[in-house]
């Protein structure tokens, strides 16, 4: 690829010139409507025969204009257009964006409302590893997960809607702490699911660790070791496939994370089915978070919620950096307020994106039939990956 | 949707960012105007100055160029650090962008930066330089500490790429051209990433109107007239100011 000379570079170069392709070598568009993609990612791919000689991933087909759309709300109107982004894990964009605001703010938010936070966002880790196993499963042949999963997914949503009234789209947060109180009974309801959820997480590893099949499209699969991962700032499950045991919640806690005991599962071989090993493994973690959350909350009966919070949100001029541990890697909000009412600039780090971007690399030299397996175990969602 | 204000909602003040440098600078004029002019307009900066003591209620950025991070970075490329602050428990440095791959390669090889979290930038509209282009840099071995980089980049400039020192920077900068139109020198592949190739404008900018621009001319420039979709006399039309 030539440099661009400085000064002088075209406002719109063009896509990548001739295809420069080998004899036996062609071009493929893989998506952007094909179902395994799980939205609307569109690859490029050259093959010779079935062999992915490289692939190009082509983003933006769901792009809203999120970021500019920030730049014209007042703050707490900010907190639903989070939800849209990772739509499969709204309560982790609702999580990141407060604790930005609350740290340019200084506002103290109650123990109460931490544990809840951390509740919520663990049953949602929960299901968004859930929704993944059914979706990565069903791409590669293997429908069966599929029914098991989403049972116990849609036990999750009914407990989600029955506390926010939303089942995706929870708008579960406010600046400052939550904006309900717990429904009365709703904890038990939750303890009711959770403990004896440990042995529906037994029947997908019956239904898959050991399967042949299973084993045999994944083992080796999509390797990308801790090096390259870091390189390409891949975070999240992909990383600690890799063998690294960095997760946020412990790297640079938030909340009550620092009181409460859970694990770092890592795999070995950084392949596509250490990945699922890893996401089974942090399901169970995320099962012993929710107990423990529920432990305290039964124990400490309160009805504070919420922070001292100025009416007018008016955080002070400055740049501040917020991240959490969403289901798909590091979820961060880089804010730049200019002492005024609204975001002067609200980027988001979605970890989608940027773990989309080591695709090519994990592809290169499988079969296309391969790479419906590759993008499955990087877990995007296109409505991050896009904003 | 009321168009009384299409630009930006927020203008922000002159200098929001380096506060602390800013400060002073504002506070030693108006004793030497008072001085000089005491009975001409001393009612003009009265109301100032208690208009002034409500804002600065926050936490305030202080000097950060004692720590022993940027000392380092200052002594190992010199000239690279223009300021550096501590703000919210954040350190951020103001590099010179003719030293940026250079400051950054020697953070990533000798202070342990393998891990460029985010790269992205503000556009200041009424500033020169126009944009900020904002790095943050983490390292697995310094525990929680994080690193900001910012960079001032003039409208008609460019600024160095960094996807030299780390590959992750690739999708992060053409994200930046795409939304601010920041040209990045050393770039392989700088084209649109989240908006398609023949887009005109760069949304993200505080110029770019909310409610969008007019793109049929783009994609079918034989059935629609330059401008856009709606026709010239259409109410609904909006053309990039």
């Amino acid at each position: 690829m030539s440099e661009p000379t400085p000064g002088t570079v075209a406002q719109f170069p063009p896509l990548a010139g001739p295809p420069l392709l080998g004899l036996h070598e062609m071009e493929l568009n893989f998506g952007p409507q094909h179902p395994s993609t799980h939205g609307v990612l569109r690859l490029v791919l050259k093959v010779d025969g079935e062999r992915i000689v490289s692939a190009r991933p082509d983003v933006g087909y769901l792009h809203r204009g999120t970021e500019k759309l920030f730049e014209t709300e007042t703050f707490p109107m900010v907190i639903p257009h989070t939800d849209r982004m990772d739509y499969v894990a709204a309560s982790t964009n609702n999580h990141a964006y407060c604790l930005v605001v609350e740290k340019l703010l200084g506002v103290e938010v109650p123990k109460r409302a931490q544990y809840i936070r951390v509740l919520l966002d663990e049953m949602q880790r929960i299901s968004s590893h859930v929704l993944w196993l059914a979706t990565a499963a069903i791409d590669l042949g293997a429908i069966t997960p599929f029914f098991y999963t989403f049972r116990d997914r849609e036990v999750i949503l009914d407990l989600f809607e029955e506390y926010c009234g939303a089942r995706l789209t929870l708008n579960c947060m406010r600046i400052g702490g939550l904006p309900v109180d717990l429904t009365p009974g709703w904890l038990e309801k939750v303890r009711a699911f959770t403990e004896p959820f440990e042995k529906c997480i037994d029947e997908y590893e019956d239904l898959l660790t050991e399967n042949r099949i299973w084993k045999e499209r994944t083992v080796g699969i999509a390797v990308l070791d801790e090096k390259r991962c870091i390189e390409w700032g891949v975070t999240g499950p992909v990383l600690r496939a890799a063998g690294k045991a960095w997760d946020i919640r412990r790297a640079l806690p938030y909340e009550v994370y620092p009181e409460l005991q859970f694990d770092i599962p890592v795999g070995k071989n950084a392949d596509t089915y250490d990945r699922y090993l890893v996401r089974v493994a942090e399901i169970r973690q995320s099962r012993r978070i929710v107990l423990q959350c529920l432990d305290w909350l039964e124990k400490n009966p309160g009805t504070e919620i919420r922070g001292k919070v100025p009416r007018v949100i008016k955080p002070p001029a400055g740049e501040a950096y917020a991240c959490v541990e969403a289901p798909k890697g590091e979820l961060g909000f880089h804010l730049v307020a200019s002492g005024g009412n609204k975001p002067y600039r609200l980027h988001v780090r979605p970890p989608s994106f940027i773990n989309l971007q080591a695709l090519p690399e994990m592809a290169q030299g499988h079969l296309v039939g391969d790479l419906v397996a590759v993008i499955g175990t990087i877990d995007i969602v296109l409505g991050e990956v896009d904003r | 949707m009321t168009d009384e204000k299409p630009t930006t909602p927020e203008v922000p003040a002159p200098e929001p960012a380096p506060a602390k440098a800013v400060e002073p600078a504002a506070a030693a004029p108006k004793p030497a105007a008072e001085g000089a002019l005491p009975a001409a307009v001393p009612a003009a900066p009265k109301p100032a100055a208690p208009a002034a003591p409500p804002k600065p209620t926050g936490p305030k950025p202080t000097d950060a160029s004692g720590k022993p991070l940027i000392a380092a970075l200052a002594a190992a490329v010199p000239g690279a650090i223009l300021e550096a602050y501590e703000f919210v428990g954040e350190t951020t440095a103001k590099i010179a962008p003719e030293h940026l791959v250079q400051a950054c390669r020697y953070l990533k090889d000798e202070e342990g930066f393998t891990y460029l979290v985010d790269e992205t930038a503000v556009d200041w509209k009424d500033r020169q330089p126009r944009f900020d282009v904002l790095l943050l840099l983490h390292s697995f071995s310094r525990g929680q500490e994080r690193l900001r980089l910012k960079v001032g980049v003039a409208e008609d400039a460019a600024c160095p790429s960094v996807t030299c020192v780390w590959e992750t920077a690739n999708w992060m900068e053409r994200e930046a051209f795409d939304m601010y139109g920041i040209r990045f020198d050393g770039h392989p592949d700088l084209r649109r990433i989240l908006t398609w190739d023949g887009f005109q404008g760069h949304p993200l900018r505080k110029d770019f109107p909310i409610e969008g621009i007019d793109t049929g001319a783009a994609i079918y420039p034989d059935r629609f007239p330059e401008g856009g979709g709606p026709g010239p006399k259409d109410t609904n039309r909006k053309v990039l100011s």
